[in-house]
């Protein structure tokens, strides 16, 4: 057995597995249950990247489950009637993204959580959002897709709420619960529109046959209203800041995961799935209004936030807008594929990756102050930077970053969306900037209050486990930021390609030449 | 609960067990299957909780938990028999052995001996949505009715 070629499921089946066996070894001794942990998350990672360099190196991995044989796609006849796995270049790529964020998150709760607090639940419920978000940039079947995304749901709304003991999680993930419920349902309601019209489920199929009819756009709208809600984008953003604010640290970068496999799941929807009926300029002038009001609504939220963790998710929520932007004006110009169209797909795609190292850092040195301190109040914090010093010094590289400040990573993604918006229209990099620019003050204003200044109460210097995992993404901080030629080269032109002119390829993938 | 629920209940226990193992065992030739037939099942627990009070049961939370889990990784477990070909591929099917009668061609009443591990799959499904369902009527039994829930 070629244990290469069943990377695409084995990443999302062991995780799984990994999620239902870990209760039953917690029961046997807690040690055995980490040790297993250790193993599927350390098994998982590897499938992911070996997956990741396959994708890369020669072209897209299709998983068929259940044939004969994995590459069997289509049954006489040329339809697709299994479920597939399709991995182009940028499901890899987000699949790398997971990678980085879980495994971050699983060394920094090692010592964050609490065994009287739910760390065997918490750890369950992490592998099964895991095994649920690589299931959402794995799966080339539209009705999976929807099976992942509630099972994303679940357990990031579980994640959100599990500490039962204090009066605000559960309260925010009832919301989360309601919004993700909403944003799922319409999602099916689309899926079953498509089901009806063309009886089948693949989204390659589907692509080949959609032109462009009104139920087509009745279902592209579902499909655009569901995801979007649950990447948390104005005006749907009300559970992002509950959600991220109150979900403990290692799951609130998980979550960040969470939001960005939807917005992946949109691209997929626009330029595969919806590729060939040509809605382009219209929808793509819908995603970068979408996108600009989302960043600037989010960054003038964070300007009047109190809470360190809730002026964190407004950052995240504005992050998102940059990636709506950056892709919607390659989307706006799809079908006269001007240079500076794949220049906003790359800037983009890569904001993806520097979002998730920077505010996955940011979520994870908020945690660190929660833990050392029980605050998170910016008007009660202060002079912290004098006992926890490497959390403040993780804290300014990732808000810095965070703001675009040279030469950190999200000044490398986001000077590609400068560029590219400015050609579009000046007026949508002018409004990029200001969200920079605010950003900026918002988040020197946070470390300010929360680490400088006189020395309030003693804390207690965050164990190594959660340094190791704060350190490990500021070195991403800072490398996508002094060599991002490198990492756009390898990883983020073959992923923006994939959306600028791939839809063929992925296709050609599945239904044959 | 009145002596009348309660004999009644004790009456019926067994039916809806049976019928709820019916449901799950020929999922794969009649409507119905894993998810249904826990359901039934765990409605059987709903009718014990209801006439006897869920007290009684309290004991029982571990075990449903434990078999909820086991439910899961026998689903995932099974789906890895195909690992040889493909996850999920169907190596029972028309093997002669467990499940592994090959279906005859037209009408017939229905062989259970058929359907290779999709007959296991919904055993395993079943025990998962039986101990899940199971385990939420009992927690809302024992917890639901308070103020402070």
């Amino acid at each position: 057995m070629n244990i290469m070629v069943h990377a695409p499921i084995l990443a999302i089946a062991v995780p799984l597995l990994g999620a239902f066996a870990l209760p039953l070894f917690a029961k046997v001794h807690r040690n055995l249950r980490d040790l297993w942990g250790a193993a599927v998350a350390g098994f998982t990672a590897a499938m992911a990247v070996a997956l990741a360099v396959q994708a890369f190196t020669s072209g897209i991995q299709v998983y068929t489950l259940g044939a004969p044989s994995p590459t069997d796609t289509v049954v006489a006849g040329g339809f697709p009637i299994r479920i597939m796995l399709v991995v182009d270049a940028l499901s890899a790529f987000m699949g790398l993204i997971t990678t980085v964020l879980g495994l971050a998150s699983l060394v920094y709760a090692w010592r964050f959580l609490r065994e009287d607090q739910g760390k065997t639940l918490a750890l369950t419920l992490f592998f099964l959002l895991w095994a649920g978000i690589y299931g959402l940039e794995y799966t080339g079947d539209m009705f999976n897709f929807f099976v992942f995304l509630e099972i994303t749901s679940i357990a990031a709304c579980a994640l959100v709420g599990y500490r039962t003991w204090e009066s605000r999680p559960p309260e925010a993930a009832f919301k989360t619960m309601a919004l993700y419920t909403l944003g799922g349902l319409l999602v099916l309601l689309a899926v079953g529109i498509l089901y009806g019209e063309y009886g089948a489920l693949n989204i390659a199929y589907l692509s080949s046959k959609i032109r462009g009819a009104l139920v087509d756009k009745v279902a592209l709208g579902l499909l655009l209203g569901g995801l979007l809600m649950k990447a948390g984008t104005v005006p749907a953003h009300m559970w992002a800041p509950d959600a991220y604010g109150e979900a403990p640290a290692q799951a609130a970068i998980v979550l960040v995961g969470n939001t960005q496999a939807s917005l992946y799941g949109l691209w997929r929807v626009l330029f595969t799935l919806f590729g060939g009926a040509l809605f382009a300029p219209q929808v793509g002038w819908l995603v970068v209004a979408l996108g600009t009001l989302t960043l600037l609504v989010a960054v003038l939220m964070a300007v009047i936030q109190v809470d360190l963790t809730r002026l964190i998710a407004y950052g995240a929520v504005s992050q998102i807008g940059y990636m709506l932007l950056g892709v919607g004006v390659g989307l706006t110009v799809l079908s006269g594929r001007p240079e500076f169209g794949l220049v906003a797909i790359r800037g983009g795609v890569f904001h993806m990756l520097n979002d998730a190292a920077t505010v996955g850092l940011l979520f994870l040195a908020a945690g660190a102050v929660y833990r050392a301190v029980g605050s998170k109040d910016l008007r009660a914090l202060g002079g912290l930077g004098h006992d926890l010093k490497w959390t403040g010094g993780f804290f300014l590289l990732g808000a810095l970053a965070l703001a675009g400040v040279p030469p950190l990573n999200g000044f490398a993604s986001k000077i590609l969306i400068y560029q590219s918006s400015f050609q579009l229209s000046p007026i949508l990099a002018a409004i990029a900037v200001l969200g920079s620019i605010l950003l900026l003050a918002v988040f020197v204003r946070a470390f300010q209050g929360a680490f400088l200044g006189p020395r309030l109460t003693k804390a207690e210097p965050a164990p190594l486990s959660m340094l190791v995992a704060m350190g490990a993404l500021a070195v991403l901080v800072i490398a996508l930021g002094l060599v991002p030629g490198f990492f756009l080269e390898h990883l983020v032109n073959p992923a923006a390609d994939a959306l600028w002119r791939g839809r063929d390829l992925y296709l050609a993938a599945v239904l044959g030449g | 609960m009145s002596v009348v629920v309660r004999t009644i209940a004790r009456l019926l226990l067994p039916w809806v067990l049976a019928f709820g193992g019916y449901v799950i065992m020929h999922g794969h030739l009649t409507p119905g299957g894993g998810f249904q037939g826990g359901a039934v099942v765990a409605s059987a627990v709903a009718l014990v909780v209801i006439a006897f009070g869920a007290e009684g049961l309290k004991g029982q939370k571990n075990l449903f938990s434990f078999l909820e889990d086991l439910g899961a990784i026998a689903f995932v477990a099974l789906a890895f028999l195909g690992i040889g070909s493909t996850f999920f591929r169907n190596v029972l099917a028309g093997g002669g052995g467990l499940f592994g009668t090959p279906v005859p061609f037209g009408p017939n009443p229905g062989w259970l001996n058929t359907g290779g591990t999709l007959p296991l799959m919904n055993w395993a499904v079943g025990l998962k949505v039986l101990a899940g369902l199971g385990s939420v009527v009992l927690l809302l039994a024992l917890f639901g009715g308070k103020e402070d829930g």
